[in-house]
């Protein structure tokens, strides 16, 4: 059986005469050496620390970027081309925070989908989902924002469409919302210029979120693929050096591809028009938003015009929406409706393996989720535009009536009684294995 | 960690010294280089970018400082103070015993040969980077025919050689030579 120690170090004096006034490395100890951590986890338990790494990577490659770079509509698109060119290492830089923007979405969904998969949201887990959420959103805010800083003409034309989703909003509240974003009458330096403050402020709100985020994880500890809760110490390893090495080994791998995008294929993932300098008095014919917002911007599109505005205007004869607001409320509503998952999905049951039928809609949620991001690349014309709308109301569909359904009618299997007993047979301390003594807490 | 896997890890090696320590200190030494090499990069971009270094020498024609009078130009940033010596204040320069100079240093050394009405430096008080005065006509020239620093209270002789005040050393000549007669190519 793995023991739980404090580290040694913790006994070096100096240590101890800082532990007394700033208990920083008691801190770590706890955190680290004596966090119990299921020792079950699978490869897709590296997703979350990857997140916290690509996050470190993002906020040093854009303060770098930073100190080049010039928020001004006459000068931005020539500083960035200075930056390619003319700085020390100028290009690497870029192509890392660039290409690690998609990386940093790709280890994402990755984190949420396993999240969904394991039924990591459920409780006593729900605040610790919230906060994933709100990351999310911030991290699409911070995304949206970086993209306009080259203020090319996706950039430009990019802020347009985004800022003017606000115009949805009625009873004359979205133009005076759209003049405030924009600081004018259109997008322009004003625009330019909040966004690079903002674009430096909300990765280290980010980082703020983040921090709650692990400490609501630390407070149960992390799920894991069983999705049962630990039940003592033949269940459990310590966090250092079992996950943080097994965390360094998926940091190399995924490092691996981060830099066979960043050496051979940088553009791989943007868009060519954006190398074009913003032009206020042309849009570009195709306009299309960062892969990471696909799904979304195929659910804003999906809605068909006048579809809630025909039915509100029967239904709440006072309100007047605008046709396009249905479109807005449906895509913030595809993040929204995660916030309140854990409440729809009331299966006790909490991982996949378990549950025989919620795994099949798991995947047809995950191929729906793909087949949006599919349909947002694609214009919205034709058998695109019906495909986008089937997937759009499956995607609410899934979240408000399979997932509650399921958790009615589906016949989970039987649970393990512990997370080693598959393992070690019998509850925990097997005939075969070692000679462990079962210390069932809970 | 220590004690459990310590003295598992004693089996396989001898004399205290396990595959663990090698395998540890093999880690500890690349993720050392690794850390290095990625430093690199984000150091290296604080330094001039190449369209900085690119105007990082400048062309400046002489030819129309009057004996006596001097001109200030901008390279790098920085004032560089082109000054067209008289006879008299070139052998004031150096008449100098070396040994009266907290900084010795002959004024010969400090023009270019056969070029001593020229002198040419950077105009950055040595003491803390005030621009002296001395340059302009009807500037204060110092107790030593040279230049003054209104911050601190150093005075320069005409060769630029500090000669009283807290300056530590006298006005740096920068890099430069003489493409004809009359221009010079400073850095």
């Amino acid at each position: 059986m793995v023991q739980f120690h404090k580290p040694a170090w913790l006994e070096n004096s100096l240590v101890r005469w800082v532990d007394h006034r700033l208990p920083i490395f008691s801190f770590m100890s706890h955190e680290l050496y004596e966090y119990p951590t299921p020792r079950n986890l699978n490869y897709w338990w590296n997703f979350g620390s990857l997140a916290g790494i690509v996050l470190v990577i993002m906020i040093v490659t854009g303060i770098a970027l930073a100190m080049h770079y010039t928020p001004h509509t006459s000068l931005a698109f020539d500083s960035v081309e200075r930056i390619m060119r003319d700085v020390n290492y100028g290009w690497l830089i870029r192509y890392i925070h660039m290409n690690g923007a998609s990386f940093f979405f790709i280890v994402v969904y990755i984190h949420i989908f396993r999240g969904l998969y394991f039924g990591s949201y459920k409780a006593p887990r729900e605040i610790l989902w919230m906060l994933g959420v709100v990351i999310l959103l911030l991290m699409m805010a911070t995304a949206f924002m970086g993209y306009v800083l080259p203020w090319g003409q996706m950039s430009f034309w990019g802020a347009t469409v985004i800022t003017n989703l606000f115009s949805a909003i009625p009873w004359g509240i979205g133009d005076w919302v759209v003049t405030l974003l924009w600081g004018g009458f259109a997008v322009d330096n004003p625009t330019l210029n909040r966004f690079f403050s903002l674009h430096y402020l909300l990765p280290f709100v980010i980082v703020g979120v983040v921090v709650m985020h692990i400490w609501a994880l630390h407070v149960h500890g992390s799920n894991n693929p069983v999705g049962i809760d630990t039940k003592g110490d033949q269940d459990v390893i310590p966090f250092h050096p079992y996950y943080t090495v097994k965390d360094m080994f998926g940091l190399g791998v995924f490092l691996i591809f981060f830099a066979l995008f960043i050496f051979f294929a940088p553009n791989y993932m943007g868009h060519p028009d954006n190398y074009i300098p913003a032009n206020s008095l042309s849009t570009p014919a195709h306009i299309v938003p960062e892969w990471y917002f696909l799904p979304f911007y195929a659910i804003l599109r999906a809605v068909p015009d006048n579809f809630i505005g025909g039915w509100t205007t029967e239904w709440l004869g006072f309100i007047i929406f605008e046709a396009k607001l249905a479109g807005v409320l449906a895509m913030f509503g595809a993040i929204a409706v995660l916030f309140v998952l854990p409440w729809l999905d009331r299966s006790p049951v909490r991982s996949s393996r378990f549950r025989p039928m919620y795994k099949w809609f798991f995947w047809i949620f995950a191929i729906d989720c793909v087949v949006l991001g599919y349909m947002g690349a694609l214009p919205a014309e034709g058998i695109y535009v019906v495909i986008s709308r089937v997937a759009t109301v499956y995607y609410f569909a899934h979240f408000l009536v399979v997932i509650p359904l399921l958790a009615k009618f589906e016949k989970t299997k039987e649970l393990p009684k512990s997370i080693s007993e598959p393992v070690l047979g019998g509850g925990g301390g097997g005939a075969s294995a070692a000679p462990a003594k079962p210390m069932e807490k809970a | 960690m220590a004690d459990s896997e310590g003295s598992a890890a004693t089996e396989d090696g001898d004399g205290g010294e396990t595959r663990r320590d090698f395998l540890q200190l093999a880690t500890g030494a690349f993720a050392l280089v690794g850390g290095a090499a990625v430093a690199w990069p984000f150091i290296q971009q604080m330094n001039p970018a190449a369209d900085t270094l690119a105007l990082a020498s400048i062309e400046v024609d002489i030819s129309k400082i009057p004996e006596g009078q001097a001109i200030k130009v901008k390279w790098r940033g920085k004032p560089v103070f082109i000054r067209h010596r008289t006879k008299a204040e070139i052998d004031e320069a150096a008449g100098v015993k070396l040994t009266d100079l907290p900084d010795p240093e002959p004024d010969s050394e400090r023009v270019k040969k056969g070029e001593a009405e020229w002198l040419v430096l950077v105009g950055v008080c040595t003491h803390l980077g005030c621009i002296p005065l001395g340059t302009s006509q009807g500037e204060t020239k110092g107790e030593y025919d040279g230049w003054f620093c209104p911050c601190h209270g150093s005075h320069y002789d005409s060769s630029g050689r500090i000669r009283k005040g807290p300056a530590p050393r006298n006005l740096e000549v920068p890099d430069y030579n003489f493409i004809s007669d009359s221009v010079i190519k400073i850095g």
